[in-house]
């Protein structure tokens, strides 16, 4: 039995919040809410000259993936407006696959 | 792109639009369908189809139905009823808005002249395109000015191009020109992009669509960042040269200095197409990576090791940002970019730098329209003749020369002002905009048109003009302006709010009013046709069809005569080649070569001022939810971004007892401003970063807080007319201030 999951490539995550208001914006979510919510880590240095500084976006219990427009054969609103196009959502088995390709900062979310 | 670009279902439409302003941004051309139901616009979805920005859309344009539905949105012409800075207002037909303003312009005009009207117009909306023939074609005036103290914006990197190059804007090759993209057979990706005092993810700047780095970067495209902050995206780059703000041109010349030294140029590409490397050869010579280093604070290995990447491993592509604008030093910078670019072989060639033409479209009738003017009353243009290498380039006036003229009234006093979608005595596109809103109390009428009222428009609108949206008007989005058409889009008119005229619909119905046989056309939709159709072969309808237009491209231009207007090969300069040294610059009373001046105000140049002032500070970095002054009011954005930030090392800010969100003044000989403090390892200990952009639509109408335009007010550290001896560039990317807590 799968189930659907949310994965953020967090490499190219840039912050944009594009997730965050679009989400708000197709589930009606009042402003002190969020079907989902940009975390920040950093900016700091890792050490020489490496740095450290990376957003991921977290659903919450607010978040059902969009089932109505997967269902229509749409993405949820979030990884359709996402600028770094660094979502994706579809069976976790296959995204977890995608995520040992990629390797590195990578992480996946059941809501 | 699917034919139909309005779709009905169930009682309601969307309609694809391609994005341009207002609300702002530059003409990138974002591909969205609106969704409108009951006469409202209640949803943006970012269009899949489209071949650039491929359904992704950023929180300005998510948002755009809280600016477009407004409570505080002006959509019907008002004139003021009390004092000016009085809030009191009263609604007026468009027709009674006209029969005012063209009595008033006609009066300036027979009793001092057209040229005592000025236009004002500001940065990025599609206005740029329309008040240049506001003020030639319709209001009959040759001053048309950007205010921006050394016109430091753009136009500088334009100015700069065509004189060393004779082309229009260079641009990274990001595979736009294509439907296919990146795939595209004559495609190469750039191995490396070096991002020079520019961030695109938030600037998007001026056609290119900023997150198709990310695009880039996933295909294997490495990024060199030129930045004396570190941010997100140089946080991804393979090198980081992090330098003291406004020593950029000493870099430029020690990348040279270690290209041409260890004999690593493009000796073809020399030989054949570029004027005066011998000379270069010679200038550089004074710039080694140690005394380099010295000057910029980056490492001189560092500076070899990058120098060799540009020289080698190609192709590769500099992006140069409105950094090199933002310099009194900047032609120099810009000419040594330019330099990088051409004799390291990657200019014109997939994957390193695009040119397009001069001008095209209506980047080219926009200018076109001076000719309405007598030769007479165009060499009356405001500081033309003592700035020829600002006036040959640019149709306006020299904006620095323009305060002076408020000021003193010389060489005529200016009587009438049209602000075109400009803010500038909020800290957008004017230094000491104090001392502007000061001057601008001179003028005896004003017309402003804006969406919202704005401090400006509070301080000087008699009849204010209200501007549609993108999403309520019809429209072209020409990338660059015209200078470098990428693609172009069609903007799609989906609904009506109030009673907006769009920018060309005002110069239209004005232009019928006071000069007809310039405004032959009876809709908007007649115009775009007469302007598309001779370049394209497709008329307005056929745009809307296409949704995107993209022409393709042709490489190596200059060697196939597709540059010069005689078909010659070479390029459009006085010497046919690229010039390394320039003959323009040298008859125009400058040095012929790039050299590098410290800037006004620095810690070397003016060392005494340093000991009060021991901070040096940069200023206006981008970010994602506003675009200057706009969007403040806007309930979503305002969510993510509350307050004016600035940026301090931890080190500096707990050596001055400041703490993460303390209110600060950053203050200088000049002025001073209040932001929040945000602490960073991210930036310089002795450098610190200022927003611009700040006021408040919450606070105050009335005079004097002008919505607490004064209050953040970056500007207001920013000197008047310390600008390059060419005309161009001001200190605002480098000045000294000091930093204290808000008691």
């Amino acid at each position: 039995m799968s189930c659907n999951g949310l994965l953020i490539d967090y490499e190219y995550c840039t912050g944009c919040h594009s997730c965050e208001v679009a989400c708000r914006n197709e589930k009606k979510i009042p402003r002190d809410k969020w079907g989902i919510k940009l975390t920040e880590v950093g900016p700091w240095q890792v050490s020489g000259d490496k740095w450290e500084w990376n957003y991921i976006p977290v659903p919450t219990e607010l978040c059902d993936l969009c089932k109505d427009r997967v269902e229509n054969g749409e993405k949820p609103s979030c990884v359709h407006h996402c600028l770094g196009q660094a979502m994706e959502c579809g069976p976790v088995e296959e995204l977890a696959k995608k995520m040992v390709e990629k390797g590195k900062k990578v992480v996946l979310f059941i809501p | 792109m699917k034919k139909e670009w309005k779709e009905e279902k169930n009682g309601c439409y969307t309609v694809r639009t391609c994005g341009w302003s207002p609300p702002g941004d530059h003409p990138v051309g974002c591909g969205m369908k609106l969704h409108i139901k009951d006469g409202r616009l209640v949803k943006v979805e970012g269009d899949p189809e489209h071949p650039i920005s491929q359904g992704r859309l950023c929180v300005r344009c998510l948002s755009l139905p809280e600016y477009v539905h407004h409570p505080q949105r002006i959509t019907y012409p008002m004139k003021r009823v009390g004092a000016r800075g009085e809030d009191k207002w009263q609604r007026i037909s468009w027709d009674e808005a006209w029969d005012i303003i063209v009595e008033k312009i006609n009066g300036f005009k027979k009793n001092y002249g057209a040229e005592s009207i000025i236009v004002f117009g500001g940065t990025g909306r599609e206005a740029c395109l329309y008040y240049y023939p506001l003020g030639f074609a319709s209001l009959g005036t040759p001053n048309v000015c950007y205010p921006l103290s050394g016109w430091s914006c753009y136009g500088p990197r334009c100015a700069i191009t065509d004189y060393i190059l004779g082309a229009g804007y260079p641009e990274i090759d990001f595979a736009g020109h294509y439907p296919d993209r990146y795939d595209n057979p004559n495609y190469k990706l750039p191995k490396y992009i070096m991002l020079w005092g520019k961030m695109p993810l938030w600037s998007n700047p001026d056609g290119f669509y900023g997150h198709s780095l990310i695009d880039m970067m996933k295909r294997g495209t490495k990024i060199i960042s030129v930045d004396p902050r570190i941010n997100w995206l140089s946080t991804r780059a393979e090198h980081r040269l992090q330098l003291r703000p406004g020593s950029d041109t000493a870099l430029a010349l020690g990348l040279l200095n270690v290209i041409i030294n260890e004999d690593l140029y493009d000796h073809e590409f020399v030989d054949k197409w570029c004027y005066g490397f011998a000379e270069l050869k010679e200038r550089v010579q004074e710039y080694p990576p140690e005394k380099v280093e010295e000057i910029t604070w980056v490492k001189k290995e560092r500076i070899v090791e990058v120098a060799r990447i540009l020289a080698t491993d190609k192709p590769n592509a500099i992006q140069w940002g409105l950094a090199i604008d933002e310099n009194p030093n900047g032609v120099q910078l810009g000419h040594a970019i330019l330099s990088i670019i051409a004799i390291t072989g990657n200019l014109d060639v997939p994957g390193g730098i695009t040119l397009g033409p001069p001008s095209t479209l209506l980047g080219k009738w926009r200018i076109e329209t001076r000719s309405e003017l007598s030769e007479d009353l165009w060499a009356k243009r405001i500081g033309a003749a003592e700035w020829p290498a600002l006036s040959t380039a640019l149709a306006t006036t020299h904006p620095d020369e323009t305060l002076d003229t408020l000021e003193t009234g010389k060489p005529y006093k200016l009587r009438m002002g049209w602000f075109n979608s400009s803010n500038f005595i909020t800290a957008t596109n004017s230094a000491q905009p104090d001392r502007w809103y000061r001057a601008l109390k001179s003028l005896e009428f004003n017309v402003v048109q804006d969406c919202f009222m704005t401090p400006t428009a509070m301080a000087f609108a008699d009849i204010f003009l209200p501007l549609p949206t993108f999403a309520e008007h019809d429209g072209v989005v020409l990338t660059h302006f015209g200078r470098n058409a990428i693609f172009v889009g069609a903007m799609n008119k989906a609904l009506e709010v109030g009673e907006c005229k769009s920018d060309i619909e005002v110069c239209i119905e004005l232009g019928k009013r006071l000069n007809p046989e310039a405004w032959p056309w009876d809709n908007v939709e007649d115009f775009f046709s007469d302007q598309l159709k001779p370049e394209l072969g497709f008329d307005f309808n056929g745009l809307r069809e296409r949704g995107v237009y993209q022409p393709g491209y042709t490489y190596h231009k200059h060697e196939k005569g597709l540059l010069r207007a005689d078909g010659e090969p070479g390029f459009n300069t006085v010497t046919g080649k690229v010039e390394l040294s320039s003959t323009l610059f040298e008859l125009w009373g400058d040095d012929p070569l790039p050299y590098y001046k410290e800037p006004p105000y620095s810690p070397i140049s003016t060392p005494e001022l340093a000991k009060e002032y021991p901070l040096i500070l940069t200023t206006g970095a981008r970010n994602v939810t506003s675009f200057h002054s706009e969007h403040r009011q806007i309930p979503s954005l305002r969510a993510i971004t509350p307050d004016p930030i600035m940026e301090i090392h931890p080190d500096t800010a707990a050596s001055l007892g400041i703490i993460e969100g303390d209110w600060v003044y950053m203050e200088n000989m000049f002025g001073k401003a209040k932001e929040k403090a945000h602490l960073t390892p991210a930036i310089h200990p002795k450098v610190v970063h200022a927003s611009h952009g700040w006021w408040y639509p919450e606070k105050p109408a009335e005079e004097p807080s002008l919505y607490g335009v004064w209050e953040s007010n970056i500007n207001t550290l920013i000197p008047h007319k310390h600008i390059g001896k060419l005309g161009f560039g001001a200190p605002f990317k480098s000045i000294l201030c000091k930093v204290y807590k808000v008691e």
